[in-house]
């Protein structure tokens, strides 16, 4: 609105903030949601489309690539097979790193602020230094080309977030809950489970789908420790870019439907999504 | 906080313990292991004590890699973390606006490394990019597969895209947490926009903000993924950051003994820096109660 700005000259100092803040947002989001919506875009295109010519938006769509994808076994066994290790580690971090979290946020004990620190630097380990020595420890022990070994890998950076997460979360719970608790005749697991977890649902909420994500988005390790029978749809991708390159469609809806999975529960966690990547504080 | 001491909560430590240190001390002890022996293959190994470390600090090929990785840190940390704050400060404060803008900007945070990668990789491409496309009818000359200078400039934007948010939202986490009263006394005083900035909203974001820094120059210190997707470290070795290096070592030519010092050596690194990032979030807890 140019003439508003001009016929209210005293205020344009006021009323241009406002606006700026909204431009700020558009611009960067704009910025964030183009290259999704180029990938989206190029998912319902049809390959001679997507060589052929150029054009914002799909002029004949086609659902074709999603149906390659959904129908050839290397294809969806690749999402069954990131879902199946993702989820054994989700549930095997948040199991193990419960008690653990609890431990560190009401006691204290020999070697605790050593102990807190040494998983932090595993969360902060790069995956490349581990990636051969995993390839040899699982290849030595049987456990190569399985899921529970990826699970396993995973569980380096994913135990200590879990952990420093639900310690986060902990922290918040008064302490005079748990010594009621015990006052009024509850054994430690009882209590654990009855009354200490569903305070802290939330916080197991987005430990959990930390976890998740990390061991959803991470390629290096499960691409290193897997060869057929439980590789990952990211290994999948990887594989498709290099050997033929040219099937660009199919790698496009690929790549939408793996952001599908965080697109689904963003909504529930998007409160806690800066807390959970601080490792719980914020 | 002050907390009983209770030695028996190992017990509830202990899986915790087992666990990771299956996946973490094992294989580093393999890797200290190969650091310190050659082999000639058969698994046949003899002790070569410093002699891989005395090579990777004279092996320029690492010395370029890590000057390489510290322009490349540096460069997405002073992008991102003024732009995060500026993108913080101008994000609404509540309602649905407010709700939209956290999980779009929370979008590109979850994609999987490697798609990431992929959406660059089509994006910037001449042919089939929205980016390449635009650039070359504007009658830019851009090719991130032959040019170096286009290759570095892809990768960064695309680390800017993909993790800006990440410091906007942590900062805007900061800002949240200051009581309305602050902004009213600052009123008062009439206080210009950049004082509200430099002595109310700065200083309660200090912490958050510190933890952000770190958390960036962590995890942009071992990216792999994501260059190695749209550029595999070339053209050349233009992007071939430490990571790329060591699996290039270890996994291309397993040449382990190099590979292994080289890692304990990165390794070290990560620990210093993690050290600096555990004091930060004690002091933080501290001071927050």
């Amino acid at each position: 609105m140019p003439d508003a700005t001009i016929a209210q000259p005293r205020r344009s100092l006021a009323l241009p903030r406002v606006n700026t803040s909204a431009v700020v947002m558009t611009l960067y989001l704009l910025f964030l949601m183009l290259p999704i919506y180029w990938l989206v875009n190029m998912s319902l295109k049809t390959n001679s489309e997507i060589l052929g010519g150029f054009s914002l938006w799909p002029q004949e769509p086609t659902l074709r690539n999603y149906r390659v994808i959904l129908t050839d076994a290397s294809w969806y066994m690749g999402y069954v097979n990131s879902l199946i290790y993702v989820c054994m580690n989700t549930v095997l971090s948040v199991v193990v790193a419960l008690p653990a979290a609890y431990a560190f946020s009401r006691y204290r004990f020999m070697g605790d602020k050593h102990l807190f620190f040494w998983l932090l630097t595993n969360r902060m380990a790069p995956p490349a230094v581990f990636a051969l020595p995993f390839f040899q420890l699982y290849s030595s022990v049987g456990l190569f080309d399985t899921h529970i070994a990826v699970a396993l890998a995973h569980c380096l950076f994913n135990v200590p977030l879990a952990v420093w997460i639900l310690e986060g979360f902990m922290r918040g719970v008064p302490k005079e809950i748990d010594e009621t608790a015990y006052i009024d005749g509850y054994s430690f697991p009882r209590f654990f489970v009855k009354i200490f977890m569903p305070l802290i649902a939330s916080g197991i909420g987005v430990a959990a789908f930390f976890c998740f994500m990390f061991s959803w988005v991470e390629l290096l390790l499960s691409r290193t420790l897997t060869s057929v029978n439980a590789k990952p749809i990211a290994a999948t991708m990887t594989r498709t870019v290099s050997a033929s390159g040219l099937d660009w469609g199919v790698l496009a809806a690929a790549g939408v439907l793996t952001i599908v999975p965080g697109a689904l529960v963003i909504y529930f966690v998007r409160n806690y999504i800066a807390k959970g990547f601080a490792l719980g504080r914020v | 906080m002050d907390k009983p001491t209770n030695h028996k909560a190992w017990f509830l430590v202990l899986p915790v313990l087992v666990l990771v240190a299956f996946s973490a001390v094992i294989p580093l002890m393999t890797v200290v292991n190969y650091s310190v022996q050659d082999t000639f293959g058969n698994n046949r190994f003899f002790w070569a004590g410093l002699e891989w470390f005395e090579e990777m600090l004279r092996s320029e090929r690492m010395w370029n890699a890590l000057g390489r990785q510290l322009i490349f840190s540096a460069t997405i940390l002073a992008i991102e973390v003024p732009l995060g704050i500026f993108v913080a400060l101008n994000m609404p404060k509540r309602g649905v606006w407010a709700s939209v803008c956290l999980v779009l900007m929370s979008l590109p945070l979850l994609i999987p490394f490697n798609v990431v990668g992929t959406i660059w990789q089509i994006f910037g491409r001449v042919d089939i990019g929205l980016l390449g496309y635009t650039l070359d009818r504007l009658g830019i000359n851009y090719n991130y597969t032959q040019n170096a200078v286009d290759a570095w400039i892809t990768v960064i934007v695309m680390d800017v895209w993909h993790w800006t948010s990440l410091v906007a939202l942590l900062c805007y986490a900061g800002l949240q947490s200051i009581p309305d009263a602050y902004y009213q006394a600052a009123k008062i005083d009439q206080a210009s926009r950049w004082k509200v900035f430099r002595y109310i909203e700065l200083p309660k974001m200090a912490g958050v903000l510190m933890i952000a820094v770190l958390l960036r120059f962590m995890d942009s210190f071992m990216i792999y993924t994501e260059p190695f997707v749209v550029t595999g470290g070339g053209p050349g070795n233009a992007t071939t950051f430490l990571s790329i290096n060591l699996v290039k070592m270890a996994l291309g030519q397993f040449d382990l003994g190099p590979a292994a010092a080289f890692s304990i050596m990165y390794f070290l690194v990560i620990l210093l820096i993690s050290w600096v990032f555990y004091t930060v979030m004690t002091n933080l807890d501290r001071k927050g109660g």
